[in-house]
């Protein structure tokens, strides 16, 4: 493939900004996300982090500025092609009634098959599911699960539905605080799954409250403070004491170690 | 729970037929399986039935128990629906005022047609009462939707509340049409609020199974998505579903069976509860099985209660709504306290 023709496939957010009423959410923000890499946004309550997500997710219409994914405008009415290439996993997703877990899963699939879904969508779902390491519970009631397990079985379901990337263009993998309710081994479990999932079509993007894991699994971090972006780039640069101390009100150090950064607040 | 056999829906084919068929066969008077038989043979031969008891089952039994049972199959898909759509076990048609809206739409064309020509009462009965009936019908769904909801969400209390009111006013629309009524059915307001399959016809039934039809296809199609809105609105939203367009479009398709059933056989309430709580916990929530399960439950239990409404107290009838509340009620009230249902926490089923 030619590197021109490959440039258009990205995620491009051009001066937007949304607001409610007179108040600005997010303002005049402007940025490239590339496939092949990990951004996470970083900021207090408030600076807008999850407008700016909902905007990436290609759902919410900015009130200024615009929004191209793959080259083009994002078209508000296609909502259906956009899922099959965008999947969102938001903080903690508890569903109405009982379903199995492999019912969720399966769920996933829902944009690629019209009313029966095929031995092909059963397998992606199958492979999901022995990934996550859910496989002991597929059978059982999803709301009898733990907080945790339900969050490895929300995650597996947002997978398979963008399991293998486009034709053309990239696929988006949009992540909204997913750890908080998980345990320590699958805290790493996750960042790690995230990792391999993310390949050279593959545009990720998180909302992280914890800097340090922020600041040693992501390849670009976003810091955003009242809306706007503060500062951009590799982690390390991004979450120098300054910007810290200017952003959060905190003083912090930053060590550097072989093999990881560690922030540390005093 | 979520582990069924594949006995479970040739098991409720089964029990359909056995039901209808015994509903036939049991009433004021006895009908042999044989007599069934000549007389659907004698009717497609195009003779007149050979027997009395053959007429009745021709022109009585038969039409009425095919109209209880596919009203007890849209009644409980509604249930399916309204439950999916509100995101909450406890709704179904009688609680947010589709029945009384549609009872009250059918009252006032049947009252004033009544003042009317024979040709006008003729075409009034079978097809202007259903079309009133889904205006009525439609109009007190949406008003109760769109009371109860503020800020983007439903709450369930003030559901119910609004849906009590909305049903005090249909049902006081309709008190008061069947009071200033000539006609001596449209007169008799248990007819409306209680509900009874005694006036069944065969154009009733054609006309209830062609609609009926009709939405059970589309909704069987709308199931995945459906589904879908049972991760919540937002999320449906991410699988490409558009929520606002589905809960259109399924509330018009719902609106629309229900109010042709309660234009001709008057408000029975609760089944719509009852019938998809017990499938959930049988076979749990995918519409793509608990859509036709509740179908064929549906029609299964409205047949039997029907039965009971008939044979109870023979020869005198009690009217089908008395049955289903006396059932349906105490499973309203258990729904209510096992879920938590006015504290809003949630966790349903859990």
């Amino acid at each position: 493939m030619c590197y021109r023709r490959k440039e258009g496939f990205m995620l491009e957010v051009k001066n937007a900004g949304f607001a409610v009423g007179e108040k600005w959410l997010v303002k005049d923000v402007s940025f490239r996300f590339m496939p092949g890499k990990c951004y996470m946004l970083c900021g207090p309550n408030g600076a807008g982090k999850s407008t700016l997500m909902k905007m990436l997710s290609l759902e919410l219409p900015p009130k200024e500025g615009a929004v191209h994914y793959n080259g083009h405008p994002v078209n508000y009415r296609s909502k259906k092609s956009y899922a099959r290439y965008r999947s969102v996993l938001s903080q903690a997703v508890d569903i109405s009634f009982p379903l199995s877990v492999e019912e969720v899963v399966l769920m996933g699939r829902y944009p690629h098959f019209d009313i029966k879904p095929t031995k092909h969508d059963f397998a992606i779902c199958d492979e999901a599911i022995s990934m996550l390491d859910i496989e002991k519970f597929r059978k059982r009631n999803f709301l009898t699960l733990s907080g945790g397990e339900k969050q490895r079985v929300q995650f597996a379901r947002v997978l398979t539905q963008i399991w293998e990337p486009p034709k053309e263009g990239c696929r988006i993998l949009l992540l909204d605080e997913p750890i908080s309710s998980l345990d320590l081994k699958y805290q790493f479990d996750f960042l790690h799954h995230v990792k391999k999932f993310k390949d050279g079509r593959t545009i990720v993007i998180a909302i992280l409250h914890d800097l340090n894991l922020a600041l040693n699994y992501a390849d670009e971090l976003l810091l955003l403070s009242e809306g706007q972006l503060f500062a951009t780039g590799s982690p390390a640069t991004v979450l120098a004491p300054g910007n810290i101390e200017q952003v959060f009100h905190l003083r912090t150090n930053l060590h550097k170690m072989p093999g990881a950064n560690l922030l540390w607040i005093h | 729970m979520l582990q069924q056999s594949k006995f479970f829906f040739p098991a409720l084919v089964i029990i359909l037929l056995i039901t209808i068929v015994s509903a036939i066969a049991f009433g004021a008077v006895y009908i042999l399986p044989s007599e069934m038989g000549s007389a659907i043979k004698h009717f497609f031969q195009g003779k007149d039935p050979a027997s009395i008891y053959e007429g009745v089952f021709i022109q009585l039994r038969l039409p009425r128990v095919l109209l209880c049972a596919i009203t007890g199959a849209i009644l409980s898909v509604s249930g399916v629906l309204m439950q999916g759509l509100f995101r909450n076990p406890i709704v179904e048609p009688g609680l947010i005022g589709t029945s009384a809206g549609a009872a009250f739409g059918a009252s006032v064309v049947f009252v004033l047609a009544a003042g009317m020509s024979k040709e006008v009462k003729s075409i009034a009965g079978p097809l202007l009462v259903p079309v009133a009936a889904f205006i009525g019908g439609l109009f007190a769904t949406f008003l109760v939707y769109s009371l109860a909801r503020s800020q983007k969400k439903i709450s369930i209390t003030s559901l119910l509340l609004i849906g009590i009111a909305v049903n005090a006013i249909g049902l006081s629309g309709t008190g008061f049409m069947s009071y200033i009524a000539r006609d001596p059915q449209a007169r008799s307001i248990t007819f409306w609020n209680l509900g009874t399959f005694s006036g069944a016809s065969w154009l009733q039934v054609f006309i209830t199974f062609g609609v009926a039809g009709i939405v059970f296809f589309l909704s069987l199609r709308y199931s995945k998505q459906l589904n879908a809105l049972i991760l919540g609105e937002e999320e449906a939203s991410y699988l490409g579903v558009d929520p606002e367009r589905l809960k259109m479009k399924v509330m018009i398709l719902n609106t629309a069976m229900v109010s042709v059933a309660t234009a001709f056989v008057g408000v029975i309430s609760f089944m719509g509860l009852i019938v998809p709580h017990v499938l959930r916990l049988l076979i749990g929530s995918d519409n793509k099985k608990l859509l036709p399960a509740s179908m064929l439950a549906g029609a299964i239990l409205l047949t039997w209660a029907d039965m009971g409404a008939r044979l109870l107290l023979a020869p005198a009838e009690i009217p089908i709504g008395i049955i289903t509340s006396l059932i349906g009620a105490p499973i309203f009230i258990f729904l209510l306290k096992k879920f938590n249902v006015l504290q809003e926490k949630g966790g349903f089923y859990a």
